[in-house]
């Protein structure tokens, strides 16, 4: 196609945004649980299921551990599988998380993001999504309702690649997004049903068998989900590495087809980078917040100060060659995490960035912000703070705390 | 005891690659059981109750496979003909 | 009565969908109850299986026993991934991309995964109206981590976290009446089962395979290691608890109670109703309680099950 095509545009929160990519997709079953902020998502879409408009099995399980045992299910029998959580449903569901990935399923799952208990809180922080992020899936993180709409159609196709063959957590912060509206743009029908296409299940070599798709088929009789002692298990894990390095390549490749019919392409599908051809300091950061950062950059840009920023998209896998090569140059970097490793270094984003920088020859001070846990705002004036004090470390070279918390009440 | 393979050599997503027919249990047993061809009736009671679908008819025969068999003795206990009898493993 | 008819010797020619090879204990009772309800129906199956003896000792990687495509998932959520699978089929056939016409959808799992951690799951399954067949092989206690209690154990027995010791003699609680709370879900067929009583049992699997909409079948599985008792008298301890009315067979079709095999003969003979003593006395699990301090637990016990029987026989119109 040489340019993109018509879309619709259409007054949608996060949630609907998500409801609406999943109608387009032709998903087979969609088993989900409701939880704030992801309710509209499957209340959206139990009216599609309602008014015909979808040819979706809607099951509406008892819990969220059921309902991603039911996509586990459904995929292995063949069919594309989708559904949503947050936080304590995620939290419950989450030694399905590690089977969806082990078991080598497609499944699309959105994450609005939202804090863990206790104390109970339904607003938004990354501590849900974050907790499961050695579980094998990829996790791609957006920064609107435009981009949560593009990236579910995205992951469909990521997720089935033959050389993945990995479950997708797509994530959207809670409220900021989930429930904030704003136009989005939705593509015709027919051109998302040709992007993701029907779900075309591998193959897989089984001597006794021959090659036949890895499904639950009547016809070709696979076990799935043995017991493996110590003689194999490592050996299945070093599969699962590297299907989720291969996925690296089919990320870039699918931000860059979809780009071709939508017009919209998120930086090369795992960072997307602003002002760092002259930036002496950067923030790093994911997520909704992002738009407040680069909101903030560019006014600072405007007074003067050589300031830059880049939003992490995709967390898992993570783009530590990416991050290293947009950051040269770069002489302090803040990084912005929205949830905490209790005990250890810093947060999540912070300790991977700084393990990708160890080994470079050159490479920046690397500092973190531990910022908006249980939904606490992150305006304008913080950021500025932030980027002032990597403007003085930059200045002075002494950095009196490497982790910091922020916009938090002493 | 067979190789073992490498992470590359497997089928994707721990599918295993064997029938247990390769897993002969056999050997577990320290009792075995022998039919007594003359009272069989070959009603097949023996075959319905094992474990192990250690027992096989072929259409006349009623047979005992002795690679799967695991000495239970359900067999020798619920023929009704009692034309089964637990002889001791020797090996 | 259905016109269900085994035969035998043509069934027994037949290539097994459970294989050999599988390194389930000696005597054990399961894969004897899924041999003759895989045998129940030739219609195209999918089988899940729930965390448990069955489901670890015939896939030991990387061998599986299984001649049926199946999926282990987790303990708790055997009913969760039926409900996937079969709405699966449910939207494949729809939009045309399923070769079958009718393929059966079969959840086994032991007390562990139904009784306690499974409840949910297949509570849920059962309220949403999924067309599948739940087994559960009742070997009454979590065998395949060490024989400890669930549930299901029935009250008197020795197990590793009840143990029969100087102040407390075995579990203390009534077995969880799993079958009746499947009935109080209002599915179309619920039904007990003993491998002993076999043609019963594949009758009833065939039933539950026939009709639309869950089935909830509750296997006896006698189990020589976790009861005590020598392997070769499996299917002498099925009957048992059947000639004891400890574990009676009867079958529910939408809502109308019926006993089946021999519990209807005692029904109809009550003299041929044995004492739960019989039961109890050659299982090791129950030894403690021929203590004289422990007697009165088996009395208990015998006005238990004859309680339960006497219900039962309301219920079923034979009172």
């Amino acid at each position: 196609m040489a340019e993109p095509v018509k879309q619709t545009v259409m007054a949608l929160n996060g949630d609907e945004a998500v409801a609406w990519a999943v109608k387009q997709c032709d998903v087979d079953v969609v088993a989900a649980y409701p939880i704030t902020p992801q309710t509209i998502i499957v209340e959206r879409f139990a009216e599609f299921v309602a008014n015909g408009e979808v040819d979706t099995e809607f099951i509406a399980v008892e819990s969220e551990h059921s309902a991603l045992s039911a996509c586990v299910g459904a995929a292995a029998a063949g069919a594309r599988a989708f559904t949503a959580t947050a936080s304590q449903g995620l939290a419950l569901m989450w030694e399905i998380v590690y089977i969806a990935s082990s078991l080598r399923l497609p499944i699309v799952m959105a994450i609005v993001n939202r804090a863990l208990s206790a104390p109970i809180n339904i607003h938004c922080d990354h501590s849900d999504s974050m907790g499961c992020r050695d579980a094998g899936w990829i996790q791609i993180y957006v920064e609107d309702a435009q981009e949560a709409y593009d990236t579910v159609i995205q992951a469909f196709r990521i997720a089935e690649h033959p050389n993945v063959q990995l479950p997708v957590m797509v994530m959207l912060d809670g409220f900021f997004l989930s429930h904030t509206l704003q136009n989005v743009s939705l593509l015709p029908d027919n051109v998302v049903r040709e992007f993701v296409g029907v779900r075309k299940p591998v193959e897989v070599e089984v001597p006794y068998l021959g090659k036949v798709p890895l499904v639950l088929d009547p016809e070709n009789p696979i076990t799935l989900g043995p017991l493996d002692l110590y003689d194999y298990y490592f050996e299945h894990k070093m599969q699962q590495q590297e299907a989720i390095e291969s996925s690296r390549e089919v990320i870039k490749q699918v931000n860059e087809e979809y780009a071709k019919i939508s017009g919209r392409k998120y930086g090369d599908g795992f960072i997307d980078a602003y002002g760092l051809e002259d930036a002496d300091v950067a923030i790093v950061v994911l997520g909704s917040t992002a738009g407040t950062v680069r909101h903030v950059a560019k006014q600072m840009r405007k007074e003067g100060a050589k300031v830059g920023m880049v939003r992490l998209r995709t967390f898992r896998p993570f783009p530590y060659e990416e991050l290293a090569e947009a950051l040269k140059g770069v002489e302090v970097v803040g990084v912005m995490d929205r949830s905490m490793s209790f005990g250890g270094y810093g947060g999540p984003v912070f300790v991977e960035l700084r393990a990708a920088f160890y080994d470079l020859p050159e490479r920046p001070i690397v500092l973190d912000y531990v910022y908006g846990l249980g939904g606490r705002d992150a305006p304008p004036s913080m950021i500025r703070e932030i980027y002032e004090e990597l403007l003085e470390v930059k200045r002075t070279r002494k950095v009196e705390k490497v982790l910091k918390f922020v916009g938090v009440r002493e | 005891m067979a190789e073992l393979k490498g992470w590359r050599e497997i089928p994707m997503a721990a599918v295993p690659w064997k029938l247990s027919t390769e897993f002969k249990t056999g050997d577990w047993r320290t009792f075995r059981p022998v039919i007594d061809q003359e009272k069989c009736v070959k009603c097949l009671i023996c075959w319905v109750y094992c474990p192990d679908m250690a027992i096989e008819w072929d259409g006349e025969k009623v047979t005992i496979n002795y690679d799967y068999c695991k000495g239970c003795g359900i067999c020798a206990n619920e023929c009704p003909r009692k034309a089964i009898r637990m002889e001791e493993e020797v090996r | 009565m259905s016109s269900f008819r085994v035969n035998l010797r043509e069934l027994a020619k037949q290539p097994p969908k459970l294989l050999p090879g599988h390194r389930l204990c000696a005597g054990c009772a399961a894969p004897v109850i899924v041999k003759l309800a895989l045998a129940a129906s030739d219609k195209p199956t999918i089988v899940t299986v729930a965390t448990g003896c069955l489901e670890v000792a015939t896939t030991i990687f990387p061998y599986t026993s299984w001649k049926v495509p199946w999926i282990h998932n987790a303990f708790e959520n055997a009913a969760a991934t039926a409900s996937g699978i079969e709405a699966a089929l449910k939207a494949l056939k729809r939009k045309g991309r399923l070769k079958y016409e009718k393929v059966n959808v079969i959840a086994f799992a032991g007390d562990g995964g139904t009784y306690d951690i499974g409840l949910q799951a297949l509570s849920g399954a059962l309220e949403r109206g999924h067309d599948f067949v739940y087994i559960l092989y009742d070997n009454e206690a979590y065998m395949n981590t060490g024989i400890q209690r669930s549930g299901g154990t029935p009250k008197g027995a020795w197990t590793t976290t009840s143990p029969s010791g100087t102040v407390i003699p075995g579990k203390r609680e009534h077995k969880k009446p799993i079958a009746d709370i499947a009935v109080a879900h209002k599915i179309p067929y619920v039904a007990t089962v003993s491998p002993a009583h076999w043609l019963d049992l594949m009758r009833k699997v065939h039933k539950a395979l026939e009709v639309e909409g869950p089935a909830f079948i509750h296997a006896i599985c006698p189990c020589p290691r976790g009861w005590r008792f020598p392997e070769n008298r499996t299917m002498e301890v099925a009957r048992l608890a059947v000639d004891t009315c400890f574990f009676p067979l009867w079958e529910c079709e939408n809502g109308e109670w019926r006993l089946t095999d021999r519990s209807l003969q005692i029904a109809k003979r009550p003299e041929t109703k044995k004492p739960v003593e019989e039961y109890l006395k050659v299982q090791g699990r129950f030894r403690h309680l021929f203590k004289p301090e422990n007697r009165r637990i088996i009395d208990e016990l015998q006005r238990y099950v004859d309680a339960v029987w006497e219900d039962l026989l309301k219920r079923c119109g034979l009172a």
